[in-house]
């Protein structure tokens, strides 16, 4: 299976769980990200032990918030990413983490299924896009997301997101825009 | 809060400082208003969160507990429910109106010099932000900051050197930028306004004000 399909199969699973409250799409969407969220919050200088129960509860959330889950809008990937920051924040560093609130979009129109495909997709270019990237740039991207670099050094890192990173951001950027306006 | 035209935005370093989780509380309270009321940086945002999940798609897996998936199931099952927010009203935009009671007219606001007003909103350290009230026509003390400082108009206008600034827009100064901000006339201008370091004051009597009004 390549990993677009493995996306476009992981949205399937989210509105499972989403609309018809379906445990066994979340056993399969658990098996799939509980490793990645540990990985990653051990990346983030958790131990072991803090990780495991922090993912137990970033994996609850993705349940207990399935309702806020819009394929048009983010990757499964992308969403798990930010429940775990927001959790990382919240129950590591102890702090609040102040949320935008959901815009008033106009009419509702009926996504259509080629833009939830392209927002799958998006994930995995842009994870491509990082794969090619020199290894100091791709450390450096890469540390920002583990939650290593403060704001003061990413902003002095000028030219973060370089190259590729920056023309893929435009560019899932210029098609966010189109279909938000 | 709709059909605003916003002409001054985030920068990107901050938009991925904030999608990265490294920002202080009080910036972080900022750029999620600006953010609330905003499309281009919503979409911006958007773009850097699949930034992130590519990150998480490709740091490898981890070995987990036995037990893991029973005990998130039990987690859920013991769940409770969320506590309601306090009661809103559409002054404000949502992430800050849960800060300050729902609404701009629980505001607490204390007087500072002639025409000008302010209330903390209470963040943890690192930064400091407050609302600020400043009457039509009225300068806002002139200021100089280290590190970053952000404010973002709510309603009213100001300008200063570097433009004019109306609902949404957001001016992000850093380092060594002395301006001098001054409220259009006509309605107050009310902004919301965050720094990583307390300010100081260029004039001498405003600095010696400085610890008792914590700006
Ligand atoms: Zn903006």
């Amino acid at each position: 299976m390549t990993a677009e399909t493995e996306e476009a199969e992981w949205a399937r699973l989210m509105l499972r769980i989403r609309d018809d409250r379906d445990a066994e799409a979340f056993a399969a969407l658990f098996r799939e990200f509980a490793p990645r969220v540990k990985a990653f919050l051990m990346r983030s200088g958790s131990t072991a032990t803090v990780a495991e129960e922090c993912t137990q509860d970033v994996m609850a959330t993705l349940w207990q918030k399935a309702g806020l889950f819009d394929p048009t809008r983010a990757s499964v990937t992308t969403w798990v990413f930010t429940i775990a920051r927001n959790r990382r924040i919240d129950t590591i560093r102890r702090a609040r983490r102040p949320e935008p609130e959901d815009l008033a979009w106009g009419p509702e129109a009926e996504p259509e299924a080629a833009e939830i495909v392209e927002r799958q997709q998006e994930t995995d270019r842009l994870g491509r896009a990082i794969a090619q990237l020199p290894p100091n740039q791709r450390a450096l991207i890469e540390r920002a997301y583990f939650g290593d670099l403060s704001h003061s050094e990413i902003a002095a890192e000028t030219g973060l997101p370089l190259g590729t990173i920056k023309s893929r951001i435009r560019l899932a950027l210029d098609r966010l825009r189109h279909q938000m306006t | 809060m709709k059909h605003m035209t916003i002409t001054h935005h985030l920068s990107d370093d901050l938009l991925m400082a904030y999608s990265a989780g490294a920002l202080p509380e009080a910036l972080s309270l900022v750029v999620a208003t600006h953010v609330s009321m905003c499309p281009d940086c919503r979409a911006a945002l958007a773009a850097h969160d699949a930034v992130g999940g590519a990150v998480l798609g490709t740091c490898g897996e981890a070995e987990l507990a036995p037990d893991s998936l029973e005990k998130t199931l039990a987690r859920i099952a013991a769940a409770r429910p969320e506590t309601p927010r306090p009661k809103r009203d559409d002054s404000l935009p949502g992430p800050l109106a849960d800060y300050v009671g729902g609404s701009l007219s629980q505001v607490k606001w204390r007087a500072l010099a002639g025409g000008v007003k302010q209330a903390v909103v209470p963040t943890d350290r690192g930064a400091t932000a407050r609302l600020l009230y400043i009457q039509g026509g009225v300068a806002v003390p002139d200021h100089g900051h280290r590190g970053v400082e952000l404010t973002l108009v709510l309603q009213g206008a100001f300008r200063d050197e570097t433009g004019r600034f109306g609902p949404g827009d957001i001016e992000v100064a850093s380092d060594d930028l002395e301006h001098k901000p001054v409220a259009e006339h006509g309605p107050a201008c009310i902004c919301l306004a965050a720094t990583e370091a307390p300010l100081r004051f260029a004039g001498l009597i405003p600095r010696l004000m400085q610890p008792l009004f914590r700006i």
